[in-house]
């Protein structure tokens, strides 16, 4: 069958000479350009010690913000766990007390508020869904772990510092 | 009595209103109503949301009549001809009226119970505007206990009076009712005195918005996050057959309500001892699954396949294995 591209080429397979037998210039050749990249930049960098900056639109752990007077500002209206095509948030809500205006932003918080980070595709659905601007993915690289039971992130893990600390 | 409500024809009886007959045609050409409420008598006429077009009055007399009316209290004529979502002047002016609803209405959804089954939020999400234009402070409220069992924002109040109607007629003596006129009307008990009666429970029911709700569910869940059951029981009250629904998160029934209808109106009131004390599964026939419309949020997530596959069930070793699983999940 004639081809249809008419790019075919036919190989032709010449016997060695002496010198490519002898295999002697292309080992130079190739020592030659591993010598050349000692004296380049590597690429690769030591990762836990050194880290490269991330892109603008990473979306890496979550972190549950706070707002300006350093209240939680998150109000368990469960749209990041409906929004999360992973199902991976769950949250039990609780009622502010009068003494607790300073710790939570709304009437109503999160008691709980949990993530299992082995579900989580960090879509970013959650952080786009919140009305109240509490949850960004703006952490890291979620951290390795040996136990499953460790990879559901609490709020220990997920609430942003306090401010004046 | 022909009446043609968006092209749609229909014979009714007299006195009908012109809502009731487009509720008898069904579908998208039914006006919303957030006040009327077809088992409360004198209800409707508040909220202006039902407004139609009357293309032509009757067949005596065809010409059309000169305001939008609402359909909720005005009753067909015979040859009537409506104007109804066919009509860009009654989208419009819907859309006026829920800007006027929502200029008080505080948009705390996030932590308002009602979110999801709110008729105000499904209202504005279909003809609202994103933003508002108003730039005053909305009125606000403290909020108030109404007995031990119901809790009271009047800031998010519309002022439909549904509830002062049931008050009226469902329960056997009222005792609260609205205070003051115009922008400072207010529902309230004027002392706050304890609405307290065998069948107050069903004003949390018949509130279209977050303003009447449940203390027993209070920040108890999202009602996304539930899963609605139909069950009934025996109830010793003679006014009350006992169907409701319960609202199940996980194997607790955190809620029960009496059943609504597609309009959001409740099929039967139930008595306060059926909505407040019956919370266990086992003071219930369960009758199944609720129908959920797939346009609700409230059927978002829940799925229709999680039984066992057939594999697990005929296999003894992979249902041990089944429930270790399970275990290990719950405990975790």
């Amino acid at each position: 069958m004639e081809s249809l591209s008419n790019k075919k080429k036919v190989l032709e397979v010449k016997p060695l000479n002496f010198w490519e037998r002898a295999y002697l210039p292309a080992i130079a050749k190739g020592l030659s350009i591993t010598m050349g990249h000692f004296f380049k930049k590597p690429v690769t960098i030591q990762y836990p010690e050194q880290k490269r900056e991330f892109s603008e639109n990473f979306r890496g752990q979550h972190s549950l913000k706070r707002d300006e007077n350093g209240a939680e500002r998150c109000t368990a209206c469960g749209l990041c766990a409906l929004s999360c095509p992973a199902e991976a948030i769950t949250m039990t809500a609780a009622e502010r007390q009068k003494d607790e205006e300073h710790l939570y932003r709304e009437e109503k918080y999160a008691a709980v508020y949990e993530i299992n980070m082995l579900r989580c595709i960090f879509c970013g659905l959650c952080e786009e869904a919140c009305p109240k601007e509490a949850i960004y993915l703006d952490g890291d690289v979620v951290a390795s772990d040996y136990l499953r039971k460790d990879f559901i992130y609490g709020k220990d893990k997920l609430v942003e510092a306090p401010l004046n600390q | 009595m022909k009446v043609t409500i968006d092209s749609i024809s229909i014979e009714v009886e007299p006195g009908t209103t012109i809502l009731n007959a487009a509720r008898m045609i069904g579908g998208d050409i039914v006006p919303p109503a957030m006040c009327y409420y077809s088992k409360l008598e004198g209800s409707g006429g508040k909220c202006r949301t039902c407004l139609v077009k009357v293309s032509k009055g009757s067949e005596k007399d065809p010409r059309p009549m000169p305001k939008l009316v609402a359909s909720c209290r005005t009753t067909v004529m015979d040859g009537m001809e409506v104007q109804n979502i066919s009509s860009p002047e009654v989208i419009e002016a819907r859309k006026g009226v829920v800007e006027m609803l929502l200029i008080n209405h505080p948009l705390d959804c996030p932590v308002c119970d009602q979110a999801g089954e709110c008729h105000l939020q499904d209202l504005g999400y279909e003809h609202g505007a994103a933003k508002t234009r108003y730039e005053f402070d909305r009125r606000t409220f403290e909020r108030i206990d109404i007995g031990d069992k119901i809790q009271l924002h009047m800031t998010r109040c519309i002022l439909c009076y549904r509830c002062v109607f049931v008050a009226d007629q469902i329960t056997d003596h009222r005792i609260h009712g609205i205070l003051n006129r115009g922008d400072h009307s207010e529902i309230s008990t004027y002392i706050t005195a304890a609405v307290d009666n065998d069948f107050s429970g069903n004003v949390i029911d018949v509130c279209p918005v977050g303003a009447l709700t449940d203390k027993t569910f209070r920040f108890k869940n999202r009602v996304w996050f539930t899963k609605p059951v139909e069950a009934h029981r025996d109830c010793d009250h003679e006014k009350c057959n006992g169907k409701v629904t319960l609202w199940y998160k996980g194997e607790d029934v955190i809620r029960v309500t009496a059943r609504k209808d597609e309009y959001g109106e409740v099929e039967e009131f139930i008595c306060n001892t059926c909505r407040f004390d019956k919370k266990k599964t086992a003071d219930w026939v369960i009758e199944g699954p609720r129908k959920v419309s797939n346009k609700s949020v409230i059927s978002s997530n829940h799925y229709d396949t999680l039984k066992p596959l057939p594999v697990v069930k005929t296999n003894p070793l992979l249902q041990q294995a089944n429930k270790e699983q399970f275990e290990r999940e719950t405990r975790l």
